[in-house]
């Protein structure tokens, strides 16, 4: 689904260049729900950010879906992007003007689908996140864990291939992280492909396998919630 | 995905309405200060007769001695603007064109038969029966008088359709009497509205002047010895009384003839060079011939139809409406900046750098529009002001037409979409990574 092979991510300026990522491999396998944990600065984002198309690399390769991304053009990556990848932020990043159904239709209308299709996604996506009721309210009357819904709606509407997460519940209190996490796993039952972004280690012993970045490296790969020392695993 | 970014527009404006508000306000208050003057420059520099206008031309004839000429006010193209009695009879006994005419300005005072009305003065034109198909005026009854009535003197008159309404309301006109200066004039012909502008068969007469409501044949007028109502330049104090006027070098017939074709204009040319040469040599000129003949386009540039000013003072105002473009761009850097974490969650879900360029240029475009119909709504007030200061003449061109409507909403829209170009390109390059990074 996910194939990152000695992928490297350089920021440059005039007097320093840092490597975001160095040598960065990774491979997450249809179905799997994949947690990447690290140290703040680690790199987590700048993977995050790369694997769903918002940024290009420096060296390496980047395979989704079998499709190499390199070269590929703005509107080509944008068009792979609506149909495959669905985001889900810290910061939900609902749009404030738009209501829920709104929000929800926003990737669907990039698609090009029929109002009909739309609606009925739209739908479905709500009735999946439990907030059927809420199509019409505006993210300012939604609690934070209502709106990271919508936001988690938004992301399914699409029917995408892979769900990557930043640090979902960040900005979530207790009792709204575990609703969330609980959406996730049962996505993740229902065959959905997860990476996940946390430095939350209650988080990841959550997800399948984890992968523990430091300085742009991977440098330890767990399956189930356990840190494994000096192994990396790909498939 | 117009309807659908049209729809966003609207919200976006809603979102931020001061700064919307600013925006339409820059764009409204430079459309219509730029307008408000185009629309009269535009009215006096329009071709008032735009499917004849390259078949009109005025004779001029070089009659004065060159030190009186260059002392003349009325100059076209270093010679005079009108011409003497005895040569624009001398043209037209020459007939050597399609159509011409020679014509002054009278005034009268009309009498009406209906009880209790009181006389009043009414402009009027002697002229030649060519005239009115020369012009292509358009009559609402009746018909121009004859070359026999030019002939004969007759006491015939076309009147405007709003003289016959005021003299004759809810009556036919045709065939009835106006009293002119206690002369009955038997009507001929009734015109539907002309009024073109500039008035430029009259230029000396008044530019932007109305169209005169009375015209007869000039051989009547001059049989008549109307005064001329009008320009009338001297070199020289002519022999006194009317006939000593007429047969002096004075200037104040305003000439016209119509060559429909590239050879009768050459034609006419040479005519005119001859005619000059011929009173050298019977000894009425004492310089080489001088003549010209001017389109109407070079017609009105040379008369001076559009004051400088007036260019000077558009070029001023659309000076003013490239400021508040500016600033506009200014302002709709900040809008967009404002709305770049929507824009780089709109990226993340899908949209290209050209859907977030189309979305924001259509909204520049809807911005546009309101800045249009404000515009438009300070060019009406502000066409209203210029009708109050100016004068009665110039007042009259202070009105806007479909045309300039339309000109003035196109311009809001356009001239905002241009200027909306580099803020919305930098919208489009937003980055998305770094926007999601940042909230």
């Amino acid at each position: 689904m996910l194939k990152m092979t000695r992928l490297s991510k350089i920021y440059r300026t005039e007097v320093v260049e840092t490597y975001a990522l160095r040598d960065f491999s990774i491979h997450v396998q249809e179905g799997e729900f994949v947690a990447v944990t690290g140290p703040s600065g680690s790199g987590k984002t700048t993977f995050l950010t790369i694997a769903g198309l918002l940024e290009e690399f420096n060296a390496g390769r980047y395979e989704l879906d079998g499709i190499d991304v390199r070269g590929l053009n703005d509107s080509r990556r944008s068009r792979l992007r609506n149909e495959k990848i669905g985001f889900i932020f810290q910061a939900f990043n609902l749009i404030p003007d738009l209501n829920v159904a709104d929000n929800i239709e926003v990737p669907l209308r990039y698609r090009g689908l029929p109002a009909s299709e739309r609606r009925r996604r739209i739908h479905e996506a709500l009735e999946r996140v439990g907030l059927s009721a809420r199509a019409r309210h505006y993210p300012a009357e939604l609690s934070g864990g209502q709106q990271q819904r919508v936001a988690i709606a938004r992301a399914l509407a699409g029917s995408p291939r892979l769900l990557l997460a930043d640090e979902p519940t960040g900005n979530l209190d207790t009792q709204m992280a575990r609703g969330v996490m609980q959406l996730l796993e049962e996505l993740h039952r229902d065959g959905a492909t997860i990476v996940m972004v946390t430095h939350d280690p209650e988080l990841a012993i959550r997800a399948q396998r984890e992968v523990h970045i430091v300085d742009g490296q991977v440098i330890a790969v767990a399956a189930q919630p356990h840190l494994v020392a000096g192994a990396e695993m790909q498939a | 995905m117009i309807k659908y970014y049209l729809a966003l527009a609207l919200r976006s404006m809603q979102r931020n309405i001061v700064l919307t508000v600013l925006m339409i306000a820059a764009i409204g208050v430079g459309i219509g200060a730029s307008m408000t003057v185009f629309t009269v420059l535009r009215t006096m520099s329009g071709d008032p007769i735009p499917q004849k206008s390259s078949e009109l031309f005025v004779p001029q004839i070089d009659n004065w001695l060159p030190a009186h000429l260059n002392e003349s006010p009325n100059l076209v193209g270093g010679l005079l603007d009108q011409l003497s009695y005895r040569d624009a009879m001398a043209l037209m006994r020459a007939r050597q064109a399609k159509r011409q005419t020679a014509m002054y300005g009278v005034s009268f005072t009309a009498t009406p038969t209906i009880a209790g009305a009181k006389p009043f003065i009414v402009r009027g034109l002697a002229a030649y029966a060519d005239f009115f198909p020369m012009f292509d005026v358009p009559f609402r009854s009746g018909s121009a008088w004859t070359a026999a009535d030019d002939a004969g003197r007759t006491n015939v008159v076309v009147i405007s359709g709003k003289l016959a309404d005021r003299l004759f309301p809810g009556g036919r006109a045709v065939g009835r009497t106006i009293d002119l200066d206690r002369r009955g004039y038997r009507i001929v012909g009734v015109l539907k509205p002309w009024d073109p502008q500039p008035h430029f068969y009259d230029v000396p007469g008044g530019a932007f002047s109305e169209a005169e409501d009375v015209f007869l044949p000039f051989s009547t007028a001059i049989d008549r010895q109307m005064p001329i109502y009008g320009d009338n330049n001297c070199d020289d104090l002519p022999a006194p009384g009317w006939y000593g006027h007429l047969n002096s070098e004075c200037v104040w017939l305003q000439f016209w003839v119509e060559l429909p074709t590239a050879a009768a204009v050459q034609r006419f040319r040479q005519f005119l060079y001859n005619y000059a040469a011929d009173q050298r040599s019977i000894g009425r000129f004492r310089w080489a011939p001088r003549v010209n003949l001017q389109n109407l386009h070079q017609w009105l540039i040379g008369e001076k139809v559009v004051p400088d000013e007036m260019r000077v003072s558009t070029l001023v105002a659309f000076g003013f409406l490239l400021v508040c473009l500016v600033n506009s761009i200014g302002l709709m850097l900040a809008k967009f900046s404002s709305r770049a974490g929507e824009l780089g969650v709109r990226r993340a879900l899908g949209a290209s750098k050209a859907d977030i360029f189309i979305q924001c240029l259509i909204e520049t475009a809807v911005i546009g529009a309101f800045g249009g119909i404000a515009g438009l709504a300070l060019t009406v007030a502000g066409l209203g002001m210029e009708r109050m200061i100016l004068t009665e003449s110039a007042a009259r061109l202070a009105h806007l037409n479909v045309a300039m409507i339309c000109t003035t909403f196109g311009l809001a829209v356009f001239a905002t979409v241009c200027s909306g170009l580099y803020p919305t390109w930098r919208a489009s390059r937003v980055q998305p990574a770094w926007q999601l990074k940042a909230q």
